[in-house]
């Protein structure tokens, strides 16, 4: 979802990479991904859940954990 | 609007303010989109004055410290209130901290009561941090959920009692608040603010920019923040007006509660301001072409029209669908934290939507100048505000000096360091370490900070922030300009150049092409301006909560590369 969102080439993101660096988004983008993931799955993850949270990997155990 | 000049303490006047407009709205708390509190000016004294009682009971008073670690929403002001009522000093941390770097500073302020949300407390209490805070005695968490361990800390729900609490006076000088500067300084510095600090600057500040009982105000930057502290607080409750609370700062959220709670003010900082003209922008040029020929029209004549001073109604009117999109009541975007590019300004005020830019420092308690809008001018921080004043220390040629500012709303000075209050206000001047200089009308324009320049061989001095505008829009993730003899510490007084420190989109190589723009940019500038070399920096820059760079932690970093090396002459 986050190649897609932000116009990455397929199979370039790794879940340890940090998205910030790795993607250049700022915290406002890493906000639209929430958002984006959390209607895809239909679930909410306050801000509180993924403040400090900067790699996929640990997003997706955030995700997990709201599933 | 109470008058404050009545007034010795924040607690008195907040506790009037309640009594004034007890069925006006003070605070809106929304979340997703969904409205979860509505509360009025009585509702909100009936839910400080039991936590008042119990903090009174429980022998927190005059002389005593809380701090408070909380997102914007009601408790956060709830609570303030309860502290000032009770006669302590407040001491508002900023929550995007790290858990040692709040325990830090919780502990430097010496507060025995912390109050902070159950998520943070989580951090909080597994933090190493919590043992050196020595004298803290209670902590009050809010929303903890039913059976959460709270790791020695109390439900601030349960933390009330029955019977009137008594209120505390206090004198203008006494500390109302300690506050970290976040800025750019390095080293957090608690600046100690009395109740006269806060009074003074909000009479000074609602002169300009007034509230009434129907404003309301978004607020979106950090309650801890000197400016909605401010704004978003002390400004809205001595006035009647209503302050609106997202729990979930999403953009998409943070765009409905515009025309949701018809805005009247909000606050932003210069980078999230940029993002809004750039989304604006975007859409402006997605329009079909008769379209935008007839918006054009109209932003014409909205400017044409504007010129001497803002037509709100009119500009509504004129560009209907912009006004929509924020609600159609806003009177001015504030704008704080960070310079802002004049072009982003004037863009916003093309449109009818003045930007309050202005200048300030939490130091000079909030803001120093304001745009006056008379008329509007994006290329100044506007002119002092009534009650400051503002002088340029040692004028160079040129009239630039460094800003120093004496008004009753400078703070009393530095926690624990009166060797740096010594250094900083002097003769009860508060020297800035910004430079600037006032035009004919009387508006200041900075000129960047202290020690971040250079002197060049023809005795010029240029501040690199000054220079930085000539390198907006280059397509790399950031970018920043140094004296490299700040960077890299030199004795000497020769050789004194500017150097372009740019960290690359990711993926993304130093081309030929990127260094060409950069040329082509540097060239525009006059001669003793250009930057000398380029600094391709590989990390993300330090940046504090509101976004600015913390140029002292960057060009630590930088320092620490060989000069040689990093510079790569263009």
């Amino acid at each position: 979802m986050a190649e897609k969102q932000f116009k990455v080439s397929p199979g370039s993101l790794k879940p340890e990479d940090d998205f910030y660096k790795k993607l250049g988004i700022d915290s406002l983008q890493a906000l639209e991904l929430l958002s984006r993931l959390e209607n895809h799955f239909n679930i909410e993850l306050p801000d509180y859940e993924v403040q400090g949270v900067s790699d996929f990997k640990t997003l997706a155990e955030r995700v997990q954990a709201r599933l | 609007m109470l008058d404050l000049t009545k007034y010795n303490s924040l607690g008195e006047a907040l506790r009037d303010a309640l009594e004034t407009w007890p069925l006006e709205v003070c605070l809106y708390e929304s979340d997703r989109g969904q409205e979860k509190e509505r509360i009025t000016y009585r509702e909100f004294k009936q839910r400080a004055l039991p936590l008042a009682k119990w903090l009174q009971d429980s022998g927190f008073g005059p002389g005593h410290r809380a701090a408070i670690i909380m997102t914007n929403q009601s408790k956060w002001l709830i609570s303030a209130y309860a502290v000032f009522f009770c006669g302590g000093t407040l001491v508002p941390l900023d929550y995007k901290l790290r858990p040692e770097e709040q325990w830090k500073l919780a502990r430097h302020s010496g507060a025995s009561v912390l109050i902070t949300e159950y998520p943070i407390w989580r951090q909080l209490s597994a933090d190493p941090g919590r043992a050196e805070a020595e004298t803290l005695k209670t902590v009050l968490v809010t929303e903890a959920p039913t059976n959460a361990d709270l790791a020695g800390a109390m439900r601030w729900e349960d933390a009330r009692a029955t019977g009137e609490p008594t209120i505390v006076p206090r004198s203008r000088e006494d500390l109302a608040c300690i506050v970290y500067s976040s800025g750019t300084g390095g080293t957090p510095k608690g600046c100690m603010m009395t109740h006269g600090n806060y009074l003074e600057q909000c009479v000074s500040l609602t002169t300009w920019y007034p509230f009434w009982p129907g404003v309301k105000y978004l607020s979106i930057l950090p309650t801890n923040h000197a400016i909605d502290f401010m704004v978003g607080f002390i400004g809205p409750f001595t006035c009647g007006a209503a302050v609106v609370h997202l729990r979930t700062l999403r953009p998409e959220f943070v765009r409905e509660a515009f025309p949701k709670y018809r805005i009247t003010y909000v606050s932003l900082v210069p980078l999230v301001l940029k993002n809004l003209q750039k989304g604006l922008q975007a859409r402006f040029d997605e329009l079909p072409p008769s379209k935008r020929r007839v918006f054009e029209l109209l932003r014409k004549i909205n400017v044409a029209l504007t010129k001497r001073r803002p037509l709100r109604p009119l500009s509504r009117l004129l560009l209907k669908q912009v006004h929509a999109g924020f609600g159609g009541h806003i009177e001015a975007i504030i704008v704080g934290g960070a310079f802002t590019e004049p072009q982003t300004l004037q863009f916003f005020y093309d449109l009818g939507l003045p930007v309050a830019n202005g200048y300030g420092l939490t130091e000079a308690g909030t803001a120093v100048t304001v745009n006056d809008l008379k008329p509007f001018r994006a290329d100044t921080v506007g002119k002092p505000l009534p009650g400051m004043e503002v002088r340029i220390v040692n004028p160079d040629a040129d009239g630039i000096g460094q800003v120093a500012v004496r008004s009753k709303t400078v703070m009393a000075g530095y926690l624990n360091e009166p060797d740096l209050t010594a250094e900083t206000i002097l003769d009860g001047w508060l020297m800035t370490g910004d430079m600037g200089r006032f035009d004919r009308e009387g508006h200041l324009q900075l000129f960047g900070r202290k020690k971040n320049m250079i002197v060049t061989e023809e005795g010029k001095n240029v501040y690199a922030e000054d220079i930085e505008q000539a390198f907006d829009g280059l397509p790399v993730k950031e970018f920043c300009v140094f004296a490299a003899n700040y960077v890299w510490s030199s004795r000497s007084m020769v050789g004194e150049q500017l150097v372009l420190v740019v960290h690359l989109e990711p993926g993304k190589a130093f081309t030929e092409e990127l260094k060409q723009q950069i040329v082509a940019r540097n060239n525009k500038l006059l001669n003793y301006k250009r930057v000398h070399g380029v600094v391709v920096y590989d990390e993300d820059f330090p940046l504090t909560a509101s976004m600015k760079i913390i140029r002292v932690a960057l060009a630590e970093r930088l320092g620490k590369l060989k000069r040689e090396e990093a510079i790569q002459p263009i």
